[in-house]
């Protein structure tokens, strides 16, 4: 076991599978000599030379196009959108194109792609730069959308992604480059399952679902709510598409309450989904309707004080979860600590 | 100018491949008028875009394509998909929604391929698969292959954002593809001039170092010299190029235009009177290829095709609603990867339902 930041984990699996496939080859704009806008593909242009390593002009529309085209010829690219934000000029190949080519074609040629890009927050990056769009993509049937929160799973299914015969959307989150932990020491046979979600921390009293950095959100309250006498289970969604809806309902089923948090805002979001099948599998078990929280449903302001408001920072989180648990009669939960 | 027009004629010493490209013109214009008549029958659903008059343009350029090559065109393709070679009774039964399809019946009108062919198919969203085309095109230089992609599409599709990222893209990395706009003048209802502020659209590939020229591309010779040079030029110096082809469409947009209010009748009787089979035909007789008695063989031989086609495509079985899940992924995992999402489908739907997992 290695302790590596999540970029770093990134990296690594994109050194491996270049290694490891001819066919894999990694395309973006400055992915190369500038190596990265977060430094994801560093060393990589040096080690395996413009061919694999190619650098685009700024036309996310034709790079994503090109990228479908290439998979459809048998190579295995691997696209790097600079910021989620950015794949909206390339929505048309991505949703109109990747999604539909394997159906629409009945089955005879596919895209065996992988977009990385990385979402998220936090640092005044304001409204054009701190968007969570990765459930625009999950609404779509023919793509799969992966979110890892830590750098095991960056590094696992990112190197499942790879190997996958469908076009994968591999979102990042620009937080958590540099948090660190433990992957395995390079391993071809080491990966993580697409639609496998991730019990992150066991509990009895109330379930929190959630995704990408999210996640570490929801496990830093986790442990002040222990300290209140709770045991909220964590569970790490890791893929939105395929969903892991049976992890979060048997988690469900045990808790009898669950809070599903995400970064992007909650209308028609994760949380929405998730309630609706909760709602339809767990009808007799839940203590209180299924509750969520997402971003403040506004374009992300720029002043620290406005943006601080609009997060799904642990606040929020801990008080909605107070408040569920509260509701359902656990003396001294309180409303948090507003 | 001679010199191309010499080159041009070269097909001419070689009856039998003369011949061949005025067949496959002849069983486009039949194929598409037969497609019209069963679309007035409601045997062919949505869009459905002919392409009577635009024969040459298609077959020229598709006809210099080896086995090494790769076509991509727009969503009028039922005459690439004929001039590759699929079946038309393959090609009509896509139409029709049939499972013998060339695309099992999931794609219809504007969605017909050929992988075996290297023909990657018709797309529906205009200028979307210019970009598409591109990577085709990388994916050869990558693997050092000896192809090159011929990428068709339709003037409208030159002012889309597109375009532009495609070309350039194709000039800055040196790919093997010929770009060639199909110019019939109008998208849908606008005229070239009113929507393109340089509506000679051969010159936009100045924009991007890249060789650009316009041909009669209702002179099939003509479409076939350029064509064929340029995607030489392409296979061997790994260089683009932008052919623009100006022709003409008899029908509507689709068959739910009649394409008539936006065009006048002298300007459609001044097209028809440029007829690339008849112009063809001509130039056949000169050069006493053919002559009467041939050509009304070849047009029942053909006339005889489509019909047989259609028999077999209405004969068709459709497909199976049992398989609506199948290939909305590849990977032989995708199962197993949804499994968990069984749990409270949307739309509620219960195992019974859920046909893909039986």
């Amino acid at each position: 076991m290695a302790e590596v930041t999540y970029r770093e984990a990134l990296r690594r699996a994109l050194d491996e599978e270049l290694d490891r496939d001819e066919r894999v080859f990694l395309m973006g704009e400055e992915i190369g000599r500038f190596e990265g806008s977060y430094k994801v593909t560093a060393g990589l242009w040096a080690k395996y030379g413009p061919k694999r390593v190619r650098e685009t002009p700024i036309s996310e529309e034709g790079f994503v196009g090109a990228g479908i085209g290439a998979a459809m010829l048998g190579l295995r690219p691997v696209v790097e959108i600079m910021t989620i934000n950015f794949i909206l000029v390339a929505q048309d190949m991505v949703v109109n194109h990747a999604a539909k080519i394997r159906y629409m074609f009945g089955g005879k040629v596919g895209v065996p792609m992988v977009i990385r890009t990385p979402g998220g927050a936090g640092a005044q990056l304001t409204a054009q730069h701190s968007q969570s769009l990765e459930v625009w993509f999950a609404h779509v049937p023919g793509l799969k959308v992966v979110a890892p929160s830590n750098p095991r799973d960056a590094y696992g299914l990112l190197k499942t992604a790879i190997r996958d015969d469908d076009p994968v959307l591999f979102v990042e989150n620009l937080v958590l480059y540099n948090v660190t932990g433990s992957i395995p020491e390079p391993d071809e046979d080491f990966t993580v399952p697409l639609g496998s979600a991730h019990v992150a921390r066991e509990g009895t009293d109330l379930t929190i679902v959630a995704h990408s950095y999210t996640v570490r959100r929801a496990l830093a309250v986790a442990d002040r709510l222990a300290q209140s006498g709770f045991e909220a289970e964590v569970v790490d969604l890791r893929s939105l598409r395929p969903l892991d809806v049976d992890t979060v309902v048997e988690s469900v089923r045990k808790t009898n309450r669950v809070l599903i948090a995400e970064e992007g805002w909650a209308t028609f979001g994760v949380g929405a989904e998730l309630a609706a099948r909760i709602g339809r599998a767990c009808f007799d078990d839940l203590d209180a309707p299924p509750e969520r929280v997402g971003g403040a449903e506004v374009p992300m302001p720029y002043s620290k004080p406005l943006e601080l408001a609009a997060l799904v920072l642990e606040d929020k989180l801990e008080a909605a979860a107070r408040s569920l648990l509260a509701e359902c009669g656990l003396a001294g939960a309180g409303a948090g600590r507003d | 100018m001679a010199k191309a027009a010499d080159r041009a004629r070269d097909v001419l010493e070689d009856s039998e491949h003369a011949l061949r490209l005025l067949r496959t013109m002849l069983l486009i214009r039949r194929f598409e008028e037969r497609a019209e008549e069963q679309y007035t029958r409601a045997r062919i659903g949505g869009y459905c875009h002919l392409a009577i008059g635009e024969e040459a343009a298609n077959v020229g350029s598709i006809d210099c394509l080896g086995a090494d090559d790769y076509l991509f065109v727009s969503y009028r393709d039922h005459a690439a998909a004929l001039a590759v070679g699929s079946s038309p009774a393959a090609v009509m039964a896509e139409l029709f929604g049939k499972e013998t399809g060339v695309a099992r019946g999931y794609g219809g009108s504007m969605h017909l391929l050929d992988v075996d062919r290297h023909f990657l198919s018709g797309w529906g969203i205009v200028g979307g698969h210019l970009p598409i085309a591109v990577g085709a095109a990388l994916a050869i230089d990558y693997q050092d292959a000896a192809g090159a992609v011929l990428c068709q599409f339709g003037d409208g599709a030159t002012n889309i954002g597109a375009f532009h990222e495609a070309l350039n893209l194709a000039a800055v990395w040196h790919l093997p593809i010929v770009f060639q706009v199909i110019n019939n003048l109008y998208g849908m209802g606008t005229s070239v001039e009113q929507a393109s502020a340089e509506p000679e659209l051969h010159k936009r590939a100045c924009a991007y170092r890249m060789h650009g020229e316009r041909v009669d591309g209702n002179d099939v010779l003509a479409v076939r010299e350029a064509a064929g040079r340029l995607l030489a030029r392409a296979r061997e110096e790994g260089e683009p190029a932008l052919l623009e082809t100006t022709t003409y469409r008899y029908r509507g947009h689709s068959v739910a235009d009649a394409g008539k209010v936006y065009r006048t009748p002298d300007e459609i009787a001044s097209w028809r009177e440029r007829d690339p089979i008849t112009r063809f035909v001509t130039v056949l007789r000169e050069h006493d290829l053919l002559d009467d008695e041939e050509l009304d063989k070849m047009r029942k031989q053909v006339s005889d095709e489509v019909s047989e086609a259609i028999r077999e495509a209405a004969a068709a079985p459709t497909p199976d609603p049992d398989e609506l899940y199948e290939n909305v992924y590849g990977d032989d995992r995708w199962r197993e990867q949804f499994e968990g999402m069984n749990t409270a489908a949307p739309f509620g739907e219960r195992e019974e339902t859920r046909s893909w997992q039986r």
